[in-house]
């Protein structure tokens, strides 16, 4: 259970080749933008300055892309690397990637690939971005489990020494693709929605500003 | 040398990367170099197979090979057996 003083201080959706920040349209690429295109136009616009971004997977650009957009304007760093952690989930794991590794094996398996054929992956190139040290821990299922997602990073803010909480789902198969992540953190800030079931769902389910 | 930059921007895919800023001895693996790191030095590896059919035989080898481009064309000089 949610003790009560865990907050969601932040949130990013991307779909649909949109990208919202804490509910609002931040910005909206040509629709028929295939996922790598996308992706690449998300970087120069929101990053840039980070070469190894062109070499991740698709499900980690996506979920850094979105952490890009979702921690701009906190004050995140100020915390010490061990403070924040990061609670992830997605549908289809890193099979989108597995199946593309496993297409070059018959010729020369690729070590650039291979490295990207596990999900928690997105959560090692976040941190390396961030400098983020704290637990983190990636779950597959179904679909996005606001029951988990709503107790466990709370109880990871309550009972360990991570302080803020990067949760939420990034999946991405072939051309299908969604990232919504939220800021959690233990402090009432500007905006701060109390952490609910029913507020990771609406929050997730919003489709436009 | 300049299509073995070439190569090698598309083997890692180093998109921010022209080949006219790759200097000939520039140590491929440092910080003040390129920066690569030991995923590119497999993909290295690859494209020496792919390409020029080479494969490594002593991977002690691998520093001195892989230190700059130049060293690298060295070598591809001295054990090519199938022109790219």
């Amino acid at each position: 259970m949610n003790s009560g003083s865990t907050y969601i201080t932040g949130s990013c959706v991307i779909r649909q080749n949109r990208v919202y920040l804490n509910g609002s349209l931040l910005w909206e690429a040509d629709s028929a933008l295939e996922l790598p295109e996308f992706l690449r136009a998300g970087y120069d616009r929101f990053s840039g300055q980070y070469p190894k971004f062109h070499k991740m997977d698709a499900l980690s650009k996506l979920g850094w892309l979105a952490a890009e957009v979702l921690l701009k304007d906190t004050s995140i760093h100020s915390l010490s690397p061990e403070q924040t952690g990061m609670v992830l989930s997605n549908r289809s794991s890193s099979l989108d990637t597995d199946l593309r590794y496993y297409a070059t094996v018959k010729d020369f398996a690729s070590p650039a690939l291979f490295v990207y054929t596990l999900p928690n992956i997105v959560m090692g190139e976040i941190s390396i971005r961030h400098g983020f040290k704290g637990e983190n821990t990636f779950f597959v299922s179904d679909v996005f489990d606001t029951a988990l997602m709503s107790t466990y990073p709370a109880q990871l803010l309550a009972e360990t020494p991570l302080q803020a909480c990067i949760c939420g789902w990034v999946e991405v198969m072939e051309q299908a693709y969604e990232a919504v992540l939220f800021l959690v953190e233990n402090k009432q800030r500007n905006n701060a929605i109390p952490l609910t079931e029913a507020a990771l769902s609406a929050l997730y389910q919003q489709k436009n500003s | 040398m300049a299509d073995l930059k070439a190569q090698i921007i598309e083997q890692l895919n180093l998109q921010e990367v022209a080949p006219d800023s790759i200097g000939n001895d520039q140590p491929l693996f440092t910080k003040e170099g390129l920066g690569l790191d030991s995923i590119d030095a497999l993909e290295l590896i690859v494209l020496l197979q792919q390409h020029y059919n080479i494969r490594i035989a002593n991977p002690e080898e691998g520093p001195k090979i892989f230190h700059s481009v130049r060293t690298m064309a060295v070598y591809i000089t001295e054990n090519q057996t199938v022109k790219a």
